[in-house]
């Protein structure tokens, strides 16, 4: 029971935030419908997404919500069934970024000295490097990237902001007291990092992978667009490259290509929306200032005086 | 003067960093492409134009991969970037230098646009924090960064070149208009650049009005601020003339993030619209499976990129007495 109680209290939190912020509200619900139709696609999906069984080119319908395809596939199956690889996609890229953000970033903070300084020109370096022709490059070698090709190259190229915006976080709290308190008990160094420094670091670290999320999916999309992905997998991103390259806009058949769209859109904007929340939880300053509170404060002053 | 060698030293590493990447990536990549590549071209280029390739990625020579890196940085240090494949046989420079001054104007002018009304905005909406603007404008266009470029890029196609018809669909001129400069030319040239400039200022603004309007709600909280206040000055000026100039500080420094952010939605703007600038290149290239020139271009955009961040860095230096002393 005791385990649990943190855990309690850690959801209780997030509660109380949600119930606070509508960004972080409307975000949250978003990815929620969002995942439960990755996880469980076949609820909703109507049809098989690849079969060709049905009329090409028909406007939306009641058997079609969004038309069909110029080779007869649903598109409203093909949008369900490609939410799983965009999710899947936002999620483990965003997990895997933010584990080298941390790991890098609090390492070097940390450690200081010669260790700080190659790890933050590493950092640097890889900040710098324009990233998505640097993805272009990397996966027009390959014919067709596969998932764990797209995710490898995208957590390569996404961890760096991250990692140097934790490591400037980390630097001011290095020297407060408790740390040096933990040191001096004699605590070792994974203990001090993982149990003292990382902790208060939280929301930055929630911040940091939600914008990798989002890069990850705006970017493994564009890549599919311009056919750099596999290009027969069922994705958003595939979805529009062959939405472009059969010309659905030109044709008549404009829900095609704007459905997968407002998909990415959607996802994007909850990870946004989340994101600019917990910019707020974690710089104090940024908090909206509602007229309720500012009275109640200008009220206790007046008290105090 | 040791900032500027910092700094300086920082762009050296980082465009060593670009080569060699450049040179091991289509080494290092599953089944060697490199390899895979002059196999496929052997018998089918004529031999001036393999031995241009060979040249160019520094194989088939039976040559150690260290001397060979050793010969590519070379190379490329000379302007020596190799022979286009799909426009045989122009060199690799000569296309590009094409290519450049249209991505240079498109890029160069949306950024420049961006940055000043999104910075404009964030300060305003800053200010009066918690006022209509402010609830409004900063959450909308952090959506709208949320979406995905080129798909900004298709919907303004469809809607005001399709549609309503009021800008050209495609491409950076007219096919009927002579390249020279007379006012029609620059006149079509400006009407085929809106759309596409639209679409990038449109998703790149949110990023600069959330730097600006973070910022700016620090300053404003500063003394120097109240201050002014006290002083009596009008809140236009203490708007920009005292609190926005500092503020704007720290966007130039997040300008080099941008620009990654910027060149990456402008290669995808440029796709959509056949836009004949360097991003358009470099996916076809990528299509043609023109591997010289689509190393030189990545190498190119990353020349320019860094080159951008380091006159921001000079810049903010000259301007920001603080960052001078903190290096």
């Amino acid at each position: 029971m005791r385990r649990l109680r943190p855990l309690a209290r850690a959801l209780a939190g997030a509660y109380r935030f949600l119930r606070r912020d509508k960004k972080a509200m409307a975000g949250s619900i978003i990815l929620f419908i969002l995942l439960v139709i990755a996880a469980f696609p076949n609820w909703f999906a109507p049809d098989n997404p690849a079969a060709e069984n049905f009329r090409a080119g028909v406007g939306p319908s009641w058997h079609h919500l969004l038309g069909t395809t110029s080779l007869g596939q649903d598109v409203f199956s093909q949008l369900i069934v490609g939410t799983r690889q965009s999710v899947m996609i936002a999620l483990i890229v965003g997990f895997f970024c933010t584990i080298m953000s941390v790991g890098i970033g609090v390492t070097a903070a940390y450690m200081g000295g010669l260790i700080d300084d190659s790890l933050s020109l590493l950092t640097d370096v890889i900040l710098v490097i324009p990233t998505f022709p640097l993805i272009i490059v990397i996966t027009a070698y390959v014919h067709g990237a596969s998932f764990w090709l797209l995710v490898a190259v995208l957590v390569f190229t996404g961890w760096s902001y991250g990692a140097r915006q934790l490591r400037v976080q980390a630097l001011s709290l290095r020297n407060r007291d408790y740390l040096l308190a933990a040191k001096a008990r004699g605590e070792s160094s994974w203990y001090v990092i993982t149990v003292e420094l990382i902790p208060p670091m939280t929301s930055l670290i929630v911040a940091n992978f939600l914008s990798a999320a989002l890069y990850a999916v705006l970017a493994a999309s564009a890549l599919q667009f311009i056919g750099l992905g596999n290009i027969n997998t069922e994705s958003w991103g595939t979805m529009l490259y062959w939405a472009q390259s059969d010309e659905a806009l030109q044709t008549g058949l404009p829900l095609w290509a704007l459905a997968p769209g407002v998909a990415i859109a959607i996802l994007g904007s909850a990870l946004a929306l989340l994101n600019y929340a917990f910019d707020e939880v974690s710089n104090p300053a940024l908090r909206p200032v509602s007229e309720k509170k500012m009275k109640k404060r200008m009220r206790k002053m007046k008290a105090v005086a | 003067m040791r900032f500027l060698v910092r700094r300086l030293g920082f762009l050296l590493v980082a465009l060593w960093a670009a080569l060699t990447l450049n040179f091991f990536i289509p080494r290092l990549m599953p089944g060697n492409p490199a390899e895979a590549m002059m196999a496929r071209f052997r018998g089918h280029v004529n031999p001036s134009a393999l031995s241009a390739l060979e040249a160019a990625f520094g194989i088939g020579k039976h040559q150690s991969l260290i001397s060979a890196y050793f010969q590519y940085l070379g190379n490329t240090l000379h302007g020596n970037l190799g022979i286009s494949i799909s426009y045989f046989p122009i060199p690799v420079s000569t296309m590009i230098m094409r290519a450049l001054p249209w991505s240079l104007g498109l890029v160069g002018l949306s950024t420049v646009i961006g940055f000043l009304v999104g910075t404009a905005v964030g300060a305003v909406s800053a200010w009066r924090r918690g006022g209509k603007l402010d609830a409004v404008l900063p959450p909308t266009f952090i959506v709208i960064s949320a979406f995905p470029y080129f798909w900004v890029g298709l919907l303004a196609i469809r809607l005001f070149a399709v549609t309503l018809n009021w800008f050209p669909i495609l491409g950076g001129y007219s096919e009927t208009a002579v390249e020279m400069w007379s006012w029609s030319f620059v006149g079509d040239v400006l009407m085929h650049a809106i759309l596409p400039a639209f679409t990038i200022v449109i998703t790149s603004i949110g990023g600069w009005i959330l730097t600006m309007r973070n910022n700016m709600i620090t300053v404003v909280a500063e003394d120097y601020v109240k201050m002014a206040r006290a002083k009596g000055l009008t809140p236009q000026r203490i708007l920009w003339q005292y609190a926005g100039r500092n503020a704007m500080l720290p966007s130039l420094t997040g300008f080099a993030m941008s620009l990654g952010f910027v060149i990456s939605g402008a290669i995808l703007v440029e796709y959509v619209f056949n836009y004949p600038g360097l991003g358009f290149m470099l996916l076809q290239a990528v299509q043609n499976e023109d591997y010289p020139l689509m190393q030189a271009l990545f190498l190119l955009i990353t020349v320019a990129v860094l080159l951008a961040i380091f006159v921001s860095d000079i810049v903010t230096a000259v301007l920001d007495p603080r960052t001078r002393v903190r290096s």
